[in-house]
């Protein structure tokens, strides 16, 4: 995967299998100390510690009919590539964290991605689990919540026309007051 | 912009709704696990939901999944239609969920190049 925010889309889906019924996604920019920090935080089931050693292996999968799991193992190759790690933390029945730090400044880190299309898809993720966004960059932040959305559109289906035009028209204009305020940044 | 703008398309919508009183007509579920999200799924999703905020389509419902084991083919979609084989389609690129949109949901005639299953 050649961008950062496709491994946070697919570690989102994992926590999804996992039962989670509230995921919350953190990037968080740390320009002083040349960091970038992802966290996936679920409430799913979680693992136990034998599990968890063999989360890391990419032939290793709870999934019935399917011979490998590639989400954790291919961000942490991304993460070790660059200089960086990643950290799992996770306990049967109560969920799991997953922790990922990047050297900003290295020549390897993939690019973070198409910030837009990663938040619409995370919303409309939200059918099947509660998404909460955060992406903090020089003590700003960009927050999503998707309960707040589910809770004033009621029963109304996010696949609504109208409901798509402000959800994009909305996403788009948070993303580009992040822009506005750290152009150089990006 | 404030999400509180929200509250006012709900109630409109929801009127639109009752007047309605229908379910969704058909349903495009979206493959997400790990392999579709690195061919392209995120890319397709964003199609489909361009392509019916543009026709202004308010009886489809999009959705998404986790693996379907269809590696090889993904972007993988399900379209789901009441009382109809559900139609499952490989290789959905965002050009491709365009004709889906068009010639399936809105004339009902299935891309059918495109079909690598067919479910009962």
């Amino acid at each position: 995967m050649d961008e950062l925010l496709l491994h946070v889309l697919d570690i989102v889906q994992n926590s999804i299998s996992a039962g989670a019924s509230l995921i919350s996604v953190e990037i968080r920019e740390r320009i002083k100390e040349d960091l970038l920090e992802i966290t996936v935080e679920d409430n799913g089931r979680g693992m136990d510690e034998e599990t968890l050693k063999m989360v890391e292996d990419p032939f290793f999968t709870t999934k019935s009919g399917k011979k490998v799991g590639l989400g954790i193992p291919l961000l942490k190759q991304t993460a070790l590539s660059t200089g960086g790690d990643l950290k799992v933390k996770s306990q049967a029945g109560k969920g799991t964290r997953i922790k990922a730090q990047f050297p900003r400044s290295h020549i390897d880190l993939p690019p973070l991605g198409d910030l837009r299309g990663t938040i619409l898809a995370l919303v409309y993720a939200s059918e099947r689990a509660d998404i909460l966004f955060r992406y903090l960059k020089n003590g700003r932040e960009l927050v999503l919540d998707t309960r707040e959305i589910k809770a004033i559109l009621n029963d109304v289906p996010l696949s609504h026309p109208s409901v798509i035009k402000f959800l994009r028209e909305f996403i788009n204009e948070k993303v580009k007051e992040l822009e506005r305020i750290f152009p150089e940044q990006d | 912009m404030k999400l509180e703008e929200l509250r006012k398309i709900r109630e409109r919508v929801q009127q639109e709704l009752s007047l309605r009183e229908g379910k969704a007509r058909i349903k495009i579920i979206i493959g997400m696990g790990t392999s579709g999200i690195a061919a392209g799924a995120r890319e397709t999703l964003r199609a489909f939901l361009s392509e019916i905020e543009n026709r202004n389509l308010t009886d489809v419902l999009v959705t998404q999944t986790g693996e379907k084991g269809l590696a090889s083919q993904e972007p993988v979609v399900i379209v789901e239609e009441s009382g109809k084989p559900g139609i499952v389609y490989g290789m959905v690129t965002p050009e491709v969920a365009k004709r889906i949109v068009a010639e399936h949901i809105v004339n009902g005639v299935v891309v059918s190049e495109y079909v690598i299953q067919v479910e009962e």
